[in-house]
């Protein structure tokens, strides 16, 4: 009974923003039928289609699962974008620079392993300005978010520019750092794994340890956690930490499994788009799967509908909102109190 | 003076009107203990209906009415979840950023398709040789503020539903009402200050073209310690330096053009860094207000 009401509210929300999203679009002008198929048949009309959909879920499920993991011990991690792209930024160095002959069985652990670190360190400092300074982590990750896509810009046309230096990127990461696509795949690469067991991980880690279980009183009531002896200074911290390392990861996969290289824009708001993805999926590890794959579809399906029906792409980020207001306006995701 | 430092100063007013206007109604609208982290959106909702409604019309009075409205529209989506439902200011607010640049973003495109020549809006005439009607607009909205804030009954009610809504229910104020007319004032000065990015800073509209003018509002309440004349002090330090920051890039500066970018970010962070902790907000800043009979 509780895992059927589990499905049913956030379905509910997805329907009310389709139909939200069929009112916009009569409002553009555009026929809604025609749009709406448009944008199905793009994200899951063909092979093709349903792989690289399945791509853009990996980010989102990544960051998702970091921003509830935070979310439960009340922290607001809004800097998701900023720690993809300092983990994108730091596999980037290691790959092209640092390390650009090891074999693959050092390469591809180190390039994650470094993406996850970088992205934690990123949050690490809005975490320090939590606890040290009062500074609100919603404003510092906001904050971090603009300098994080500047470093990138930065680094693209400075050092880490490819050697022949004619665009603003880096150069291809060596064959050994790429995460391969499987047999009989088109676009789905091996970070698929990941995306896979982390969910599971997160939920053993929150559900089923003594760390969880105190990450989660701090969520619920700081000062209770620490009559009970918790410190939710420490908890703050790590919960960024593992958040921010998430994100980082989710970089790192992107430039390792699909683009091969770092430049400016790498990202189309994934950071952004997981605070939705965990929010409908209400704050539940295993629920960041499904609600980033409907987001990813939107994502990808968002261009054959300006194709086919000449609806701007960023329609989608209202239907985006639209989930957000359903998902908190009407209690689906609680509310701490 | 010479003519750089003049030139200097006018960027300076021309970069501090619109972080002083949003971050006093920001600061009217946490002084009634309504965080909105939404007013970076309300400010894009106000440049683009500024930049619409001026462009088509070529009128800078209907131009500023469309800017204000936008962001009274914003604000009273967000009361309406914030207020009325008792939900997350925080989650409200970055749905309200994400739906105004997915808005903005759409309807850009269709009063603007690929490949049409650019629009230009109206720009905001001069009132006096050299001063910008929007510095006269802040000067205004400031004293206003200050005023209200703190000589009239009216000011009294908003602090005091801030400080304490318990408090002030039992006194016979109505929290609920005093909370909407704050979260409101605060969207209006929001996308009033969108406005004047398009009818003075330029004459035109870019997606997203707030950058994070709005998350630096927020800091400014901060920075201020709630406190009018900080706020506006704290604004002009903001504009000089990132007047200072095109300059130097105007003049080919041997640093990268990205890391100068980054200044107003970074210096944000070094001041919330220094004067957050210190900063003493309403009491009641962001706690849902449920009547009890």
């Amino acid at each position: 009974m509780k895992s059927w009401r589990a499905w049913i509210e956030p379905s509910l929300a997805v329907l009310i923003a389709l139909g939200c999203a069929v009112l916009v679009l009569v409002l553009l002008g555009a026929n809604p039928a025609r749009a709406l198929v448009a944008l199905a048949g793009g994200a899951f009309g063909d092979r093709l289609a349903l792989e690289n959909t399945v791509v853009r879920m990996m980010p989102l499920a990544l960051i998702g699962l970091g921003v509830s993991l935070a979310f439960r011990c009340g922290v607001w991690n809004i800097g998701g974008e900023g720690q993809l792209y300092l983990g994108a930024l730091a596999a980037t160095a290691l790959g092209t620079r640092l390390l650009p002959d090891a074999p693959a069985a050092i390469l591809i652990p180190v390039l994650l392993a470094g993406g996850a670190l970088a992205g934690a360190l990123w949050a690490g400092i809005a975490a320090l300005l939590k606890t040290q300074r009062g500074v609100s982590e919603v404003l510092s990750t906001i904050l971090l978010n603009f300098v994080a896509v500047l470093a990138v810009a930065w680094a693209v046309h400075g050092p880490l520019q490819e050697l022949a230096g004619s665009y603003p990127q880096s150069d291809l990461l060596p064959e050994a750092g790429r995460l391969g696509i499987p047999p009989g795949l088109l676009r789905i690469h091996g970070g698929v794994v990941l995306v896979l067991l982390l969910p599971f991980a997160v939920w053993l880690l929150l559900f089923r340890s003594a760390v969880g279980l105190r990450l989660r009183a701090v969520g619920a009531s700081p000062d209770a956690a620490r009559y009970a002896g918790v410190s939710p200074e420490r908890e703050v911290v790590r919960a960024l930490l593992l958040s921010g390392g998430l994100a980082g990861l989710a970089g790192a996969i992107e430039i390792a499994g699909v683009t091969g290289r770092l430049f400016e824009n790498l990202s189309p708001g994934y950071g952004f788009t997981a605070i939705a993805v965990s929010l409908l999926a209400r704050l539940h590890p295993l629920g960041v799967l499904p609600a980033a794959l409907f987001f990813a579809a939107l994502a990808s399906g968002s261009g054959a509908m300006q194709r086919v029906a000449g609806v701007p792409s960023v329609t989608v980020q209202v239907i985006e909102a639209i989930v957000i207001f359903l998902s908190v306006g009407f209690a689906l995701a609680g509310r701490r109190s | 003076m010479d003519a750089i430092g003049v030139a200097l100063l006018l960027a300076t007013l021309r970069l501090s009107v619109p972080l002083a206007i949003a971050a006093m109604g920001e600061l009217v609208a946490e002084r009634a203990g309504v965080l909105n982290i939404g007013i970076e959106g309300m400010m894009l909702a106000g440049a683009f209906a500024a930049f619409a409604v001026g462009a088509t019309t070529g009128s800078v009075g209907l131009a500023l009415a469309a800017g204000m409205l936008a962001g009274a529209a914003l604000a009273a989506l967000f009361a309406l979840f914030v207020i009325g439902r008792n939900s997350d200011p925080i989650v409200c607010g970055m749905a309200i950023n994400v739906l105004a640049l997915g808005v903005t973003g759409s309807a850009y495109r269709v009063l603007l398709p690929a490949g049409a020549s650019t629009l230009t809006s109206p720009v905001m005439p001069e009132v006096a040789p050299g001063v910008n009607g929007f510095v006269l607009v802040t000067a205004l909205q400031v004293a206003t503020v200050v005023l209200f804030l703190s000589r009239t009954r009216w000011g009294l009610a908003v602090r005091a539903v801030g400080e304490s809504a318990e408090a002030a229910h039992a006194q016979g104020v109505r929290v609920l009402r005093t909370r909407w007319a704050a979260t409101i004032f605060g969207g209006v000065c929001a996308g009033l200050a969108g406005s004047s990015l398009v009818l003075w800073l330029t004459d035109t509209f870019v997606e997203g073209m707030t950058s994070g003018r709005g998350f630096i509002a927020l800091a400014l309440v901060l920075f201020g310690g709630y406190r009018p004349g900080r706020i506006v002090l704290g604004a002009l330090l903001f504009g000089g330096a990132s007047a200072l920051q095109f300059r130097l890039q105007a003049r080919g500066v041997e640093i990268p053009y990205n890391l100068l970018l980054m200044t107003p970010y970074v210096l944000t962070l070094v001041v919330l860094t220094l004067f957050a902790g210190r900063a003493k907000g309403p009491a009641d800043l962001a706690r849902p207000f449920v009547a009890r009979e």
